[in-house]
């Protein structure tokens, strides 16, 4: 063998040796880091408070529209809410494929009406989700909240994985958990639950209703309900929080599925204490917010007041 | 019109049934549609179907099984008629697997087998060819005695079986991945532009959420095989094996028309043979076989001398240029009944066996509106539209669930889709009947009227989290969809591993009430193997696979409390 040959050929297996180890040098990891990313954000989207208004005020009228109109107007009106050019999201209830009648889903008119609401007040833009239990689509089919939010000018959401963001909710319990961007990418969050019966929280109303904005496995949060429940409200603050109560699904909720399940109510309830607003509503299920433990512990952590008479309550006939 | 012309015009068939079909297959998926004119029943707009009721053979088989030609699969009438008269112009002109095999096999390829001479050989009638009579006598002989086998391999159930369950939920994957990789290298105009191809097939070619399926690589790879055999035989499938081939090849015993060889024009040179998708003989000196031929007409345009045209009522007498001496269909008497009777032994061996009826997997939950596991067994083609339809990704083809008989029949998996309580799209898209389509009503039930059920709801108590673990959950009873609720909770007070008194509440099924819709064991939080599982028993579409002796009382055992 020539001298020339020797070192040609054992340069290329040494140079292809170099690159083979030099790879496996350069994408070594000691560390077991993980490498999620998480975000930060606030899901703080509250209004400063003003004393010249009550905290929370119910309306009863066969015509939902106008107990909301009511309700709203005494509360400070939308313009106290939402301003010019601002983004608003809207949370109503949409967990399952039910129909309007059924009183599983908040009342498709009210959100329609709280869409045009937001749009005469000048905002830039209105959405609509919610992250189903059910089907996405069935929910927001079947609900009729689809059609109604996208008649009045909304623009509905239906979150899909790629939707979700990895936030710190900064919660006892619930730390870094997966929510819907749109709930948290915008400048105003009207929460719009619907009153039900449930057996692991007894009602599910205004706080409950923010699992919605989380995706992720949230069937495990029941093992921890109040902490979690509260722990969502402690990082969600809505705008305002508007409370169906026109139907309320006295049993078999949350889903329901029986017209023999519903009561027929009239009455909507503008809030800006969640609290206060769970602790009125649960009134319907025969309840009271002090034997609730989930309204009982938020109350303890300062997101509100049980006694939503000293709170500032006002009714409208 | 000249000959090139006519060709033309057949290829633009096969490009437009083939995309037809195709495009069925992928509205063949539940789409929103926000102003629909009654809120209490979702229907599909389009017939998704449609392409699969033209197939003579599924028409056949179900009709031999079930003793009825079902709903629009008299359409097949469409195709089966004018075969009668014209020979296999389905096989050449408008089946989307037989499309798919002609393109696959028209790709150039280097090896000599595959090119000139080789090719010409290869395209000779060849023996093997008589297999799809036998496959097609066996299935009839099967489909005779109530078994339908013949979607295994009916080109149109399996081409919507193998896109609808395996390339498109492939496409979606691998879509997602590589836009997943592109925005991982976090160079912007490759992710920009990755972002912009992905939003552009989306809507079209991807379904709302990644499908995942059971057995999808069985199918996926029976897919491949086929479509790969095109590459050492032309369109090997359409010759040897496709029993819809078969079948039409026998009804176009009479045709009246056919290819006509003129002798002496004809100079050899074998162009005709060359290009021959059938191999059916075209060239002088050997039988044309009209059974074999897909009438694709390019013989006739490659032949430089103009020696063949098809022609009706062609003069097939001259034995010289069309040697008589084999049967117009090619299966001899023996062992077409050989075939028969292979398929008739096939209910007796699959019967006596245990999977069908003694020892059937309690896994095996069919969808709701199935017909009793016998009259199933005699219509499901496997054509996977229910599957695909599916809006909770539920359905799934059985590998052995169902027995090596019901291979690829759908079968609900709780754990990755419950059944929607209000969805009856399986049964709008079933072509033959297998799942009879539902009304609303008759799905979720009333008060006069007991609800569909598929299976029964189990608590395992061992894994479930209150029972095992004393700690709260409730999540099976949150989801439960009846009204009363078939799942129920009992408070109690058990005692945690630190010795203290824990008051949960315990989960339990009335059987009465449960529908088997499967949303509990969906919803189980005990994610791997879960701690609340449906089975079949208790479903509506059986005598015997029940556990109360009085199911359906109008009346719920248990009071409804607030």
């Amino acid at each position: 063998m020539k001298r020339r040959e020797f070192l040609k050929r054992t340069g290329q297996a040494m140079a292809l040796a170099a690159v083979t180890g030099g790879t496996g040098f350069v994408f070594h990891n000691r560390e077991t880091t993980s490498y999620r990313a998480v975000v930060t954000k606030t899901g703080s989207f509250e209004v400063p408070p003003d004393a010249s208004f009550p905290r929370l005020t119910l309306a009863r009228n066969e015509d939902s529209i106008t107990a909301l109109r009511g309700a709203l107007d005494a509360l400070g009106g939308i313009h106290r809410f939402v301003k010019s050019g601002e983004r608003v999201t809207l949370k109503p209830n949409v967990g399952w494929d039910r129909t309007p009648a059924q009183a599983a889903n908040t009342n498709p008119d009210l959100v329609a009406e709280m869409v045009r609401l937001c749009l005469e007040a000048g905002a830039a833009e209105v959405t609509v989700a919610d992250i189903s239990c059910n089907d996405l689509r069935r929910c927001f089919l079947r609900s009729g909240i689809r059609e109604a939010a996208e008649m009045a000018g909304a623009k509905v959401i239906l979150p899909s994985d790629d939707d979700l963001v990895e936030v710190d909710l900064g919660g006892k319990l619930l730390t870094r958990w997966p929510v819907g961007r749109c709930f948290i990418e915008t400048d105003r969050f009207i929460n719009m639950p619907i009153v039900k019966q449930h057996s692991a929280s007894r009602c599910t109303i205004a706080m409950k209703n923010l699992y919605g904005i989380l995706g992720g496995r949230r069937n495990q949060l029941h093992q921890e309900l109040d902490q979690s429940i509260v722990d969502l409200a402690a990082f969600c603050k809505p705008t305002l929080t508007v409370v169906d109560a026109t139907r309320v699904l006295m049993r078999s909720g949350p889903t329901g599925g029986s017209l023999d399940d519903v009561a027929i109510e009239n009455t909507v309830m503008c809030a800006t204490d969640q609290v206060a607003a769970d602790s009125r509503a649960c009134e319907f299920l025969g309840l009271t917010g002090d034997k609730v433990s989930h309204i009982v512990l938020a109350e303890q952590t300062g997101l509100g007041q049980i006694d939503y008479r000293a709170a500032g309550y006002h009714e409208i006939a | 019109m000249t000959i090139k012309a006519v060709r033309n015009l057949r290829r633009v068939s096969q490009i437009v049934f083939f995309f037809i079909f195709f495009w069925l297959i992928l509205k063949t998926t539940f789409e929103v549609s926000f102003s629909p004119a009654d809120l209490s029943e979702i229907r599909l707009p389009y017939p998704v179907s449609l392409a699969l009721e033209f197939d003579p053979l599924a028409a056949l088989m179900t009709w031999l099984a079930s003793g009825t030609v079902y709903k629009g699969m008299l359409w097949s009438l469409v195709i089966l008629i004018p075969t009668i008269f014209l020979g296999r112009f389905f096989c050449g002109w408008v089946c989307p697997l037989g499309s798919l095999n002609h393109w696959i096999s028209e790709i150039k390829s280097e090896r000599r087998s595959y090119r000139g001479k080789g090719k010409i050989e290869s395209n000779r009638y060849r023996p093997y060819q008589r297999i799809k009579y036998y496959v097609f006598f066996f299935c009839l002989g099967a489909a005779f005695v109530g078994s339908l086998q013949a979607g295994l391999l009916d080109p149109l159930p399996l081409l919507a079986r193998s896109l609808g369950t395996a390339v498109l939920p492939t496409v979606h994957s691998a879509a997602a991945g590589i836009l997943a990789w592109a925005k991982a290298t976090g160079i912007g105009p490759l992710a920009g532009t990755v972002q912009f191809l992905y939003d552009l097939i989306a809507p079209l070619l991807l379904a709302f959420r990644q499908a995942h399926f059971h057995a999808l690589i069985t199918i996926g790879v029976f897919f491949a095989l086929i479509l790969i055999l095109n590459r050492v035989f032309t369109r090997f499938w359409c010759r040897a094996i496709c029993p819809l081939g078969a079948m039409l090849g026998i009804f176009s015993r009479f045709a009246i028309f056919g290819l006509k060889k003129d002798e002496s024009t004809c100079d050899h040179c074998n162009l005709c043979l060359e290009s021959c998708q059938g191999a059916d003989n075209p060239d002088i000196g050997a039988r044309w076989r009209q059974a074999e031929c897909h009438l694709c007409l390019n013989c006739q345009a490659a032949c430089p001398q103009n020696s063949l045209s098809f022609r009706f009522f062609p003069d097939q007498s001259d034995t010289r240029t069309n040697p008589a001496g084999t049967p117009k269909v090619d299966a001899t008497r023996r062992k077409v009944l050989t075939s028969v009777a292979g398929g008739l032994a096939l209910v007796p061996l699959f019967r006596a066996g245990d999977a069908f009826e003694v020892n059937r997997s309690e896994l095996l939950v069919r969808p709701p509106g199935s017909q009793p596991e016998d009259e199933f067994i005699g219509r499901c083609i496997r054509c996977g539209q229910c599957m695909r339809v599916c809006p909770n990704n539920a359905l799934h083809p059985t590998l052995l669930e169902a027995g090596l008989e019901g291979l690829w029949t759908p079968y609900l998996i709780a754990r990755i889709g419950y059944c929607e309580p209000t969805c009856t799209l399986c049964g709008q898209v079933c072509p033959t009947g297998a799942i009879l389509e539902l009304t609303l009503k008759q799905k979720v039930g009333d008060k006069d009227t007991p609800p569909n059920r598929i299976g029964t709801a189990f608590v395992d108590r061992g894994r479930c989290l209150p029972w095992a673990m004393a700690t709260p959950c409730i999540v099976c009873e949150e989801w439960c969809p009846t009204s009363p609720k078939a799942v129920y909770l009992r408070e109690e007070t058990v005692i945690d591993s630190r010795g203290n008194e824990v008051k949960v509440k315990l989960p339990y099924v009335d059987a009465s009430l449960c529908t088997g819709c499967g949303a509990c064991e969906y919803a189980c939080p005990v994610h791997d193997q879960k701690a609340i599982y449906i089975t079949s028993v208790g479903e509506s579409r059986s005598e015997t696979n029940q556990i109360l002796l009085e199911r359906d009382r109008s009346q719920p055992r248990r009071p409804s409390t607030p």
